[in-house]
């Protein structure tokens, strides 16, 4: 997703930092951060991000005009939310307005910089979030709406993250907040019934800001997919006791990591196991780490906890050391129980290959796509995997007349020799990264 | 905010639907009308006559046309609307899934625009 990175971080409403050094980008962070949370407080009370997004584009509008001339305020948001919040008055007060809407006498009233405390008002975007991911919404508009709404991204950004013109993501975002404000969607945390299903579907819609990387693009070179990164830690602030939101942050960070290492000089993809680790990004993966352990801490396993821990054993052969495939086994293992996925299956597929041998692999594919019908068949990393331990067999078979074994007593020998299916053949080269695409 | 809830569902031969099956429906909307009245969100509530009771009636072609049967022939009918006068589409969701009609049917929640109150039309 590199129309996104923090290199283009310019949103069409506020003040672009300029240049792309470090400070520039700590002044686009900050700013992205700020973004979300006013937009939140904006929007609150009607549902109409839309009225929100023109009142706070024009408070941005007025800082460029005022602040070269006049100093930067010492508080900024306060100053933002001021502006803003009087011009929605004012939006409110207009004749049209007036018919179109009740007047409320707290949004009616003017609220001065000075009485305005931004760290005192809770942040509200934990909320926004969740309108974003609404069920009453379109499925496919939950991540654009929160790339638009929690950090500012505009319609030319999305779209070309999502390999989709402006004018057909524009008007998606469009109709998302129509839908909104017509229907009355709350920005409220739902009870405690509600909760876990609703917060499932804003980690899925952070999860997506992640995924369109691989799968919306070619492998062509590309940065770090920061928003996603940037969103799942704007979640882990807003919702700090959910294990979850900090497994997706660690997840992401930890995939991330090794984004410089992916790629040739030619541009062609290093499959996991070629690259070098000495590339990946050792601050991104202790940041991961503290994520991780921010999870355990509260004791509730779930699925983004287990991929990241996944992607933590594999990070973990940073000096070159062995990649510990037992491990890997067991966490795909409880992976594929607590969340069952044609993905998951194939990945638990192709790591039994590493520990037990090819046959092994074979057997638990194949009982998993005949589970599974007809669609699994066309499942490329089902078909890729298949070839590749097909493959594996076949050479076995080609060096030493003996096919891989699959009896237990075998396969507990290859699971301490390493991977290679009978004791005769040298391990096979690693061509193929055998976990689904959130390990390349 | 006004929310209609709007109730679709196959419309039942006749005989289709045993007796203890039409008394256990009868009880169970008598508890979600109550359920509604107790909460102070009911404004109305009607349970239609199927289908086969409808008329029709247009002037779009500029004279007056009356037709027997329902505007659109669909598989699943418009069987009885509940408005409700509730804060946001959560609260009006948390309602229609309890509605005994979700159980056999699908329930549509649909934002009032417009309101006739003291013989205006809120804005």
């Amino acid at each position: 997703m590199d129309a996104l990175t923090s290199g283009d971080g310019c949103w069409a409403a506020g003040p672009c930092p300029g240049g792309t050094g470090p400070a520039a980008q700590a002044a686009g962070l900050a700013a992205r951060d700020s973004y979300g949370r006013l937009l939140a407080l904006l929007s609150a009370s009607t549902s109409d991000i839309a009225a929100a997004e023109d009142a706070l584009a024009d408070a941005f509008e007025r800082a460029l005009r005022t602040w070269p001339a006049q100093g930067t305020p010492a508080n900024p948001d306060a100053w933002l939310l001021t502006v803003a919040r009087n011009r929605l008055r004012d939006h409110w007060k207009s004749a049209q307005a007036r018919r179109a809407f009740p007047l409320h006498g707290q949004q009616d009233s003017l609220i001065h910089t000075d009485d305005l405390d931004v760290d005192a008002i809770p942040d509200g975007r934990l909320e926004l979030m969740l309108v974003c991911a609404h069920p009453a919404i379109e499925r496919s508009a939950y991540t654009p709406l929160m790339l638009n709404t929690v950090l500012g991204f505009t319609a030319e950004q999305i779209g070309r993250a999502f390999s989709m013109p402006t004018s057909a993501m524009a008007t998606r975002l469009v109709r998302a907040k129509k839908r909104i404000k017509a229907a009355r969607i709350p920005f409220r945390i739902p009870d405690r019934g509600d909760l876990p299903a609703r917060m499932a579907a804003v980690l899925e819609a952070v999860y997506g800001a992640y995924v369109i990387d691989w799968a919306t693009t070619g492998p062509q070179a590309r940065h770090l997919p920061s928003e996603a990164l940037q969103l799942a830690e704007v979640l882990t602030r807003c919702a700090p006791g959910d294990p979850e939101a900090h497994g997706l942050a660690a997840l992401v960070q930890l995939s991330a990591s090794r984004a410089p290492a992916r790629l040739d000089v030619d541009g062609r993809f290093i499959p996991l196991p070629d690259q070098d680790p000495s590339l990946w990004d050792s601050r991104l993966i202790d940041r991961a780490h503290e994520h991780l352990r921010a999870a355990h801490a509260q004791g509730r396993l779930g699925r983004f906890q287990l991929e990241a821990a996944i992607q933590a054993v594999h990070c973990a052969r940073r000096g070159d050391g062995p990649t510990d495939w037992p491990a890997l086994l067991a966490l795909h293992r409880v992976l594929h129980a607590v969340a069952p996925s044609l993905g998951s299956g194939v990945a638990l597929a192709a790591v039994t290959a590493e520990v037990e041998g090819p046959a092994a692999g074979l057997a638990t594919l194949q009982a998993l796509l005949e589970d599974a019908g007809q669609h699994a068949r066309r499942f490329q990393p089902a078909r890729a995997t298949r070839a590749h331990l097909l493959d594996r067999l076949g050479r076995c078979r080609m060096r030493c007349g003996q096919v891989g074994t699959s009896r237990p007593s075998q396969a507990r020998s290859t699971a301490k020799s390493g991977p290679s299916p009978c004791s005769a053949c040298p391990p096979p080269r690693r061509t193929w990264p055998y976990t689904t695409r959130a390990c390349s | 905010m006004r929310y209609l809830l709007l109730m679709h569902y196959r419309e039942p031969a006749e005989g289709e639907i045993s007796a203890e099956a039409i008394a256990e429906a009868m009880e169970a909307f008598g508890a979600y009308g109550r359920a509604l009245e107790a909460a102070g969100v009911l404004v109305t509530a009607d349970v239609l006559q199927p289908t086969a009771a409808t008329t029709t009636v247009t002037r779009r072609e500029g004279t007056l046309q009356v037709q027997d049967g329902p505007f659109a022939e669909t598989k699943e009918a418009l069987a009885g609307v509940f408005v409700l006068d509730v804060p946001d589409l959560d609260a009006a969701i948390g309602w229609a899934e309890k509605c005994p009609g979700a159980q056999w049917g699908v329930i549509e929640v649909r934002p009032a625009a417009t309101t006739l109150v003291d013989g205006q039309w809120t804005r």
